[in-house]
């Protein structure tokens, strides 16, 4: 096993919904029970739906949501390992520093009432990290340049940036305490494809340069093949399946994985309609089926499906899918689209 | 198929405290019933401003260019659109003859109202149904799109509706009207990828039941080449290229619809780099001299700094504005 600078063991994040008179409160797990672990230095990609816990999951390995059961323990650069789970105040100084959070919408993420000098200093001046205004300076000015800002706008404000822009502030501001630990929650959803792509370029540079370990939540699965090192795929609250993005993509072992890659729309006109259909939704946490939660919109759904939980098992090939019948899972056929390769 | 929507020389912009914004410049477009034109662009290339310009929903400091012309042919009669006066005469393109379909549905329903209540409302307004008939005709259409329990649903509020439901109901509504032309902005962005394919198909039958033009605006061209028979990119106001589908994602002519297709991820090539139009969508305010896209154009020319490239055809049907396909005839 490599170095995994995230180890998750049996994690349970649940959220209580409302009170119950006589008895035990409801919950909803967002997260019920799972193990991973991240590499160190990896570009670790997060895939699933809207409602599949994959921003809970996010959360509390920056210890932002509640562990209920299990564990979370990251151990940075320089070896101090911390145990989200019991974190006490000292501790959970030292970890903010070292672990950090780039947010979706780059609109909402950066106070309208700040310069952008003042957006990307608060974190140093916040944790106190630097002794004089200089040193601040500094550091803003070296890190804005990493992540391609102009340095002569730091006094401007944000509605004065684009989109894209924007979401370089964010990093910037991530970035500035020297963290080894990246969250980046659904950081190119947001942005036009012309930009999205400028942004993962620079993601995968920073990550290179400075050694971060990334965690890469989207739903955008060509997103993730194309960026990421290791994927996960989530689905309920739950892992569906792992392994290395091209294996992933070519040989998926989870029929939602499966279904995943063939919804993604095809920029081939000529390959319409091939795309096999996931019907529904996915189902409430707060009342997942019985059985494997996936079997209600599996089109491969046996009685075996209901009775029992499927476990994450490794398969021959090296994926790890949670699947009864993953050995039956085919590849989806997809054409190559017939571009022409572009001048210049 | 016929002609349902000719637009000529279309310009738009907004006086505004800063001095006045170009946001449409010199766009003519048609569209035949039974067609889909894709409008793919970045945010600010103008797209929202153009389809919503076909309802005159556009604020009240938009200024229409002295030549601009829209005309609906609609059960045979020309709508002249930008010379409509009164809210009454307006009404005819707005929810009745063309309906459109939004980006956000939870923005888009009223959070006080059941659905079943706002689509009854513009039934009996548009169609002049009795209550009885409207909610009749509403139940049929959200059970059409594919709602279970479509007579539930209808006096749900759009909030205890899932994201994907939502724009199933927003689609019910904007064709119980039975309009001729339906616009969506970008109706699938902010749904789950297997939501999106579930929007993608349902609108595609809905095409071949109704025989509506559409027009789809997006900005990812993966969902065009899914959906649209044409496809018209746009940047800073113009169209840039315009043509039938296959052939724009084949052989894109303009430096810019090669660029957006560049930028996406290849599914049948991982290790190709992602390579992104450089710099950043001017602000309208600072509009480009010459060609709109010159100071993002790997290509771009001293020509192209000072010369407004015309508009030509490259093959029948396919056309580009770029001094570099000049001399590539059809």
């Amino acid at each position: 096993m490599t170095d995994a600078a995230i180890r998750i063991r049996d994690l349970e994040v649940h959220y209580p919904l409302g009170q119950r008179f006589l008895g035990r409160a409801e919950v909803l797990k967002a997260v019920a029970g799972i193990t991973l672990d991240i590499p160190r230095g990896s570009f670790f990609g997060l895939v699933g739906e809207s409602g599949s816990g994959k921003t809970t999951l996010g959360r509390a390995t920056l210890a932002a949501a509640p562990i209920s059961k299990g564990s979370v323990a990251v151990t940075d650069a320089q070896g101090e390992i911390f145990d989200l789970a019991h974190l006490d105040r000292d501790a959970a100084r030292r970890f903010r520093r070292r672990a950090q959070l780039i947010f979706q919408d780059p609109y909402a993420a950066l106070s309208p009432r700040m310069t952008v000098r003042d957006i990307i200093a608060e974190p140093l001046e916040v944790m106190k990290l630097c002794k004089t205004r200089d040193e601040v300076n500094h550091r803003v000015r070296e890190i804005a340049t990493m992540c391609r800002l102009n340095v002569e706008h730091l006094r401007r404000f944000p509605h004065a940036f684009s989109g894209g822009q924007r979401q370089r502030i964010s990093i910037a501001r991530a970035l500035v305490t020297n963290p080894d630990y990246i969250v980046a929650d659904e950081s190119v959803a947001a942005l036009d494809v012309s930009i999205q792509a400028d942004i993962l370029n620079l993601l995968k540079q920073l990550q290179s340069d400075l050694g971060l370990t990334f965690l890469f939540i989207s739903h955008d699965l060509s997103v993730v093949a194309h960026s990421c090192d290791h994927v996960a795929v989530m689905y309920l609250g739950r892992i569906v399946e792992t392994a290395p993005p091209r294996k992933l993509f070519t040989s998926p072992r989870h029929p939602y994985t499966r279904a995943l890659i063939s919804a993604i729309p095809s920029l081939d006109p000529d390959d319409r309609g091939r795309a096999e259909r996931l019907e529904g939704e996915i189902p409430s946490p707060a009342n997942p089926p019985s059985g494997c939660a996936f079997r209600t919109r599996c089109p491969m759904a046996r009685p075996l499906c209901s009775d029992a939980a499927p476990e994450l098992r490794t398969l021959a090939d090296g994926h790890r899918a949670a699947c009864h019948f993953s050995e039956e899972v085919t590849a989806t056929e997809r054409q190559t689209p017939q571009t022409q390769d572009m001048p210049g | 198929m016929s002609g349902l929507l000719s637009m000529r020389n279309l310009s738009l912009t907004f006086s505004t405290a800063e001095g006045p914004v170009t946001a449409i410049d010199d766009v003519s477009l048609d569209l035949a019933s039974g067609e889909v034109l894709g409008l793919v662009g970045e945010s600010g290339s103008g797209k929202s401003v153009l389809a919503k310009s076909l309802m005159r929903l556009n604020a009240g400091n938009a200024r229409y260019g002295a030549g601009s012309r829209i005309v609906l042919h609609a059960d045979g009669r020309d709508i002249d659109i930008l010379t409509l006066k009164g809210a009454k005469a307006l009404r005819q393109v707005r929810g009745d003859k063309i309906s459109m379909i939004f980006q956000e549905p939870m923005a888009s329903f009223a959070p006080a109202i059941t659905i079943g209540k706002q689509m009854v409302e513009q039934l009996m307004l548009h169609r002049g149904l009795t209550a009885a008939e409207a909610k009749m005709l509403s139940v049929e259409m959200l059970d059409r799109v594919g709602i279970s329990e479509a007579a539930k649903r209808f006096d749900q509020y759009a909030f205890e509706l899932s994201g994907g439901m939502r724009q199933r109901a927003m689609i019910a509504m904007a064709l119980s009207t039975k309009p001729r032309l339906l616009i969506a902005d970008e109706p699938t962005t902010a749904l789950d990828v297997t939501i999106q394919a579930q929007v993608i198909e349902l609108m595609k039958e809905i095409v071949g039941e109704f025989g509506m033009g559409i027009i789809f605006i997006t900005h990812d061209l993966g969902v065009i080449a899914q959906t649209a028979d044409r496809v018209a990119v746009m940047y800073l106001g113009r169209i840039v290229e315009e043509g039938p589908v296959r052939d724009v994602i084949r052989r894109p002519a303009h430096p810019y619809t090669q660029g957006l297709i560049n930028a996406l991820p290849k599914l049948h090539d991982l290790d190709a780099p992602l390579t992104p139009v450089p710099g950043d969508i001017p602000s309208p305010l600072e509009r480009p001299a010459g060609c709109v896209f010159h100071s993002r154009c790997p290509v771009a020319g001293p020509r192209c700094r000072v010369e407004l490239p015309e508009t030509r055809a490259i093959r029948p049907g396919h056309r580009a504005a770029c001094h570099l396909t000049e001399g590539v005839t059809a």
